[in-house]
């Protein structure tokens, strides 16, 4: 097998590496701008084993991937901020059961049905937050359509590796556009750690995250959102064990954040820094290259856990600018790991930001010393 | 093997009430699976969130106890990724029908290969006995407390006439049959749907005036008309009486199906 050189968009890159990375069971319900992902696997599944199932809503596209790991495949779903919503109650049951699976949310402006066509980055703090209680979950953040190749195959070994349900959060702007792709045939594949007889389905191995009881091996295992012991028997009345439980799962992974983070860092040692994910890396590196050697930039293929470490590698920084379709999501999360003033750059309305925006934005950041300063652009 | 190996005989004694149907549907259901001699290791027991979706907890095979009204999704994920897994879900009338009632209507239109049995109290029960979209009409439940004032849903009317290939309704007293139509059930391609009508003492007989748990299964069983008799009593212009329902077989027709063994 080599390599395919093909000019794709990013929905269809998407799918392409889910299929590199072994996915084959795909259960979704359409929505703009997501639905390339959906209509590129439902032709390409069934010709290579796999199976493509239109669901009547997302709750149940939700559901049939969790399924449909538990039954033994590398499962995804592709959907954007309403359906994503929809998913919620769902995405809590796969963190809480441990299933590995992946959900792109290809995300457009909201709230509500708002922007269908346009790109923003509205749901950053659903991803980490959207379901009730404490858990923790794993969210890329790809910039090109490269990136949604590369990265869909990574979110599957990364969900297999910690079993939980792993983000794509990407919008309109990376799944709309093309660019030229590498289809890589000899994609890395993290075998899913498989559950042992006389191990515990529950029970976590050396590395906190126990096998996973893949059904018709013949172990037996019951899987219940509730809380439940080692056994994965329902035990919800007791307070110890149920701090136990949730501190695990949140501990599997927020630990990790060092061996989980992917990120690109430009310039260390300069004074203004860009922060950035998805879309907005775009124009940052625009702007880099047509300011050479000023700025620095921290480029975020990860975004939750959040790789708070990486910040420490920007020692001589002064202020940290922090460009996103939303109104500061993610610079609030900056905000909880530095003391270096921070600017938000907020854009809303699906245009992605503009170099002279960035610069402007850049221009009073050399001058910021209030913690967080908003720059309207 | 056994019957008792079909049970997960580390989790009894069961949480259900003394006197629910409960156990004996999950009986009934496990016997079903062992007369036919299915493979353990290839049969999935799906359910939702419900005193009824307790179940699966209590077999020894693989099982997945899932959310609130969505546990025919979960089995469909589990159905279209193994084809040859015998795929069975216990679910309520509540879970089903209420929150559930989107998925009800599209698994029955796929006619995907799944057997579900939904244990019919009537009523909420693990949240405490509140209306559920069966509630008789003029039942009492803490949510009609002057009596329920919407039309109940005929559950075995939706699956037949969403496209079910297989439907059938008993009650927690004809436990032969229901052992049967479970069997049938499994057997038949494409979706089988076994309502089973059954007691809740505790949240509703207790508002409505049956205390007693044979007093329950009594009127289960009065209520019930085979379907031979009622075809009779149609064809003779006598209507069914209100409160009356049929049991037997309903529906058994070989439309295609979604997810079956190729
Ligand atoms: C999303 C959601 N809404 C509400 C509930 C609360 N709840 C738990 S069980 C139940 C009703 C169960 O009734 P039914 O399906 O008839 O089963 P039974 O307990 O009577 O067997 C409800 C509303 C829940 N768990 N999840
Ligand atoms: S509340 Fe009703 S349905 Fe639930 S276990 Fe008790 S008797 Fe059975």
């Amino acid at each position: 097998m080599t390599d395919k050189t093909e000019f794709l968009n990013g929905n269809t890159a998407c799918a392409e590496g889910a299929i590199a990375a072994g996915c084959r069971f795909f259960a979704g319900y359409p929505i703009t701008p997501s639905t390339e992902v959906a209509e590129r696997m439902a032709s390409r599944l069934p010709k290579i084993g796999g199976t493509f199932i239109q669901m009547e809503d997302e709750l149940a596209s939700m559901a049939a991937i969790i399924g449909g790991a538990w039954a033994g495949a590398r499962t995804m779903t592709a959907t954007s901020g309403p359906g994503f919503s929809l998913m919620m109650e769902n995405i809590g049951y796969a963190a809480m059961t441990e299933t590995p699976c992946v959900v792109v949310n290809v995300q457009r402006g909201g709230p509500s049905t708002g922007q269908p066509t346009m790109a923003a980055q509205g749901d950053m703090m659903q991803a980490r937050f959207g379901s009730h209680g404490d858990y923790s979950i794993i969210a890329l953040a790809p910039s090109s359509v490269q990136e949604m190749f590369d990265l869909t195959v990574k979110a599957f070994n990364l969900a297999d590796r910690f079993r939980t349900p792993v983000f794509l959060m990407t919008d309109e702007t990376i799944g709309h556009m093309r660019e030229k792709v590498i289809l890589r045939s000899d994609v890395e594949i993290t075998p899913r750690h498989e559950l042992v007889e006389g191990e515990l389905p529950f029970r976590p191995g050396v590395d906190g995250v126990p096998g996973f009881g893949t059904f018709g091996h013949g172990l037996g295992v019951h899987v219940t959102g509730l809380t439940h012991d080692e056994r994965g028997y329902p035990a919800t009345d007791s307070a110890d064990l149920h701090e136990k439980v949730v501190r695990r799962m949140v501990r599997k992974i927020e630990d990790a954040r060092n061996e989980i983070a992917d990120v690109d860092i430009v310039n260390p040692d300069a004074e203004i820094v860009f922060i950035s994910y998805g879309a907005p890396t775009r124009a940052v590196q625009q702007l880099l290259a047509d300011y050479p050697g000023i700025y620095g930039h921290l480029n975020l293929r990860i975004v939750w856990p959040f790789p708070d470490a990486k910040l420490g590698e920007f020692g001589a920084a002064k202020a940290f600018v922090v460009p996103e379709m939303n109104l500061g999501q993610m610079a609030r999360e900056v905000r909880m790991h530095t003391n270096v003033p921070i600017v938000t750059a907020a854009k809303l309305g699906g245009a992605l930001h503009t170099v002279a925006e960035l610069k402007h934005a850049a221009d009073v950041a050399a001058t910021a010393t209030a913690p967080v300063t908003e720059v309207v652009l | 093997m056994t019957l008792e190996e079909w049970y997960r005989q580390d989790r009894l004694p069961h949480i259900y009430c003394a006197g629910c149907g409960n156990g004996t549907i999950l009986n009934c259901t496990l016997r079903a699976t062992n007369e036919l001699g299915l493979d353990r290791n290839k049969t999935t027991f799906v359910s939702g969130i419900g005193c009824s979706s307790r179940a699966s907890g209590y077999t020894s095979s693989d099982s997945l106890h899932t959310t609130h009204g969505r546990a025919l999704p979960f089995a469909t994920g589990v159905k279209m990724v193994k084809p040859d897994h015998d795929v069975i879900v216990f679910t309520g009338d509540g879970d089903l029908s209420a929150i559930g009632g989107n998925h009800f209507i599209h698994a029955c239109r796929r006619n995907i290969d799944l057997t579900v049995v939904c244990m019919n109290n009537t009523i909420y029960g693990m949240t405490g006995g509140q209306g559920s979209p069966c509630t008789p009409y003029g039942a009492i439940s803490t949510t009609t407390p002057y009596g329920m004032r919407e039309m109940p849903f005929d559950l075995c009317a939706v699956a037949e006439a969403a496209g079910a290939n297989y439907v059938a309704r008993w009650t927690s007293y004809h436990v032969k049959e229901l052992t049967l139509a479970i069997r049938a059930g499994i057997e038949t391609p494409g979706l089988s749907f076994i309502e089973v009508m059954t007691q809740c003492p505790t949240s509703f007989g207790s508002k409505n005036k049956m205390r007693q748990v044979s007093q329950m299964v009594d009127v289960l069983r009065a209520n019930s008309i085979l379907k031979d008799k009622a075809d009779r009593n149609k064809a003779a212009g006598i209507p069914l009486e209100p409160g009356k329902f049929i049991v037997g077989e309903l529906v058994r027709r070989n439309n295609p199906v979604l997810g079956g063994r190729s």
